[in-house]
């Protein structure tokens, strides 16, 4: 028996000591939100936040996870409570099929927290000082961990911006 | 996957003693090691949990820094003191894997992953590493990605690491804590195996060794520069890379340490390529020169023959950007 915080609440499981988190969300909790794309950190479609990180669900287990603070897709926003990050993809048209959105829109929002942390990256200048612009190269470059096999790229990068920018969702 | 004794280790000396257990693995990150369980690649018995050790701290220590081998690489990229004074480490960490991988993977766990080989992962292929004895599919095979210096008869595979190139430049040491309570320090070509008869072995630890730290030693200062040429722009391992740092004084380079990714079993390092420029006048001349020393010895297996002129033209570029010295 394990116990898991997800979105603020606890929830007590039993599962097979090799079940992930994004099975013990999926499988066990109802929470299909997260989803599976490649099951092997590749793609980014699991994404979820640990303590306030981003990392793939699907690389990760479950019964490492006790005590940990565990955010998904459904804890960020829901239908009649979107959060800004989730409006912006809206309104940007952030997607085509959808299907990494919700490993997106989580990653975006674990990025912009790297980014206001004074976290380089790769494409950043001088990192001694640290960046912050959110040029089109920086948030492609901090998002490579997720994949849109739609290629939905150029208004993901917008959706992201703008709630990076202004920290609103709508225009 | 298959399953497996799970243990939540409650100091470094009762995780080594469990780890030294048959089949036993440590986990922290798990980033590597979960992925080749689930293809069962990795089949250990027993995984020792070890990331609620107190291994996070990054603190100065003999001029330099002893970092905790359960520092994400997220945070020592991050580290002010790393970006400032070890630049080619912070560049080298930033050049690898995705934001979400580095915020779960491991200083200590990042030396340790396995090669990318894809003979390695393909369970039906032979593979010396994965089946010792069984033959080397790669050889002859889809061998791009694969190890141009270093390598035997027995296996091409190549060190997958950008984080342990800039390491090797830097000369960083490994602390370990064994399972009979000693400890001991291993500089990389200590604790790194080239292939030989044996490609399973990868490194020297011994069964329940843990990495709880690594020294890197006082700054260096000079010009630090991580290149990592590879098939897409971001996320996506080195097909050749060069962990670079020079400092130049009155005209000579005087400090010279240049270690290499892509090219070989391991991070890569020759004390002949850095010989040859220490001291001298840069020059487009001399750049050519070391390259030439570096790769004298390089071998291709066809699909891979390309690292060689790639690496011929990589070395010089980083060089020119770190002298400023284009003719």
């Amino acid at each position: 028996m394990i116990t898991l915080t997800v979105n603020g609440a606890e929830h007590k499981l039993d599962v097979d000591i090799r079940t992930t988190i994004l099975d013990a969300l999926r499988d066990h909790l109802g929470m299909t939100g997260s989803k599976k794309g490649c099951d092997h950190g590749q793609c980014g479609a699991c994404t979820v936040l640990i303590n306030g990180r981003r990392v793939n669900s699907c690389l990760t287990l479950a019964v490492m996870h006790e005590g940990d603070e565990i955010t998904t897709i459904e804890g960020l926003g829901a239908p009649d409570k979107l959060h800004p990050m989730q409006e912006s993809f809206l309104h940007h048209d952030g997607y085509q099929c959808g299907y990494c959105t919700p490993g997106q829109i989580v990653s975006a929002v674990g990025m912009l927290g790297e980014v206001k942390d004074g976290w380089p990256s790769h494409v950043t200048g001088d990192i001694a000082n640290g960046g912050t612009d959110l040029s089109n190269e920086e948030i492609s470059e901090r998002m490579s961990g997720n994949l849109c096999r739609c290629s939905a790229y150029p208004n993901i990068v917008d959706a992201i911006r703008q709630v990076g920018t202004t920290g609103k969702g709508a225009a | 996957m298959k399953s497996f004794a799970y243990e939540r280790a409650s100091d470094p000396k009762a995780a080594a003693a469990i780890a030294s257990r048959a089949h036993a693995r440590f986990i922290a990150g798990g980033t590597n090691l979960l992925d080749l369980m689930k293809i069962q690649v990795e089949t250990p018995e027993t995984l020792v949990d070890i990331t609620r050790l107190p291994l996070k701290e990054i603190v100065e220590a003999g001029g330099g820094l002893k970092i905790g081998a359960l520092v994400t690489n997220s945070d020592l990229a991050a580290d002010e003191r790393v970006r400032r004074d070890y630049e080619v480490l912070s560049r080298a960490l930033l050049a690898g894997a995705s934001g979400q991988l580095r915020n779960k993977a491991t200083t200590g766990g990042n030396f340790l992953q396995r090669t990318r080989c894809n003979y390695f992962y393909e369970t039906n292929a032979r593979c010396n590493k994965r089946e010792p004895g069984s033959g080397c599919d790669a050889m002859n095979g889809f061998n791009r990605i694969l190890a141009i210096l270093g390598t035997s008869d027995k296996c091409i595979a190549s060190h997958p690491s950008d984080m342990a190139v800039a390491m090797r430049a830097l000369d960083a040491e490994v602390e370990t804590l064994k399972s009979d309570g000693s400890t001991r320090r291993l500089t990389l070509p200590e604790l790194y195996r080239l292939p030989g008869d044996t490609p399973e072995r990868d490194t020297n630890l011994e069964a329940g060794e843990l990495i709880t730290a690594v020294r890197l030693p006082k700054p260096l200062g000079g010009t630090q520069i991580y290149r990592k040429v590879r098939d897409r722009a971001s996320y996506a391992f080195a097909l050749v890379s060069v962990a670079a740092v020079i400092g130049v004084e009155n005209g000579r380079m005087e400090t010279v340490r240049l270690a290499f990714g892509g090219i070989g079993t391991m991070p890569w390092r020759d004390a002949r390529v850095e010989e040859a420029l220490t001291g001298e006048a840069p020059s487009a001349a001399l750049f050519a020169k070391a390259a030439d020393i570096l790769l004298a010895e390089a071998k291709g297996h066809g699909e891979n023959d390309f690292k060689i002129p790639l690496m011929r033209r990589v070395l010089p570029a980083v060089l020119r950007e770190a002298t400023g010295v284009s003719a």
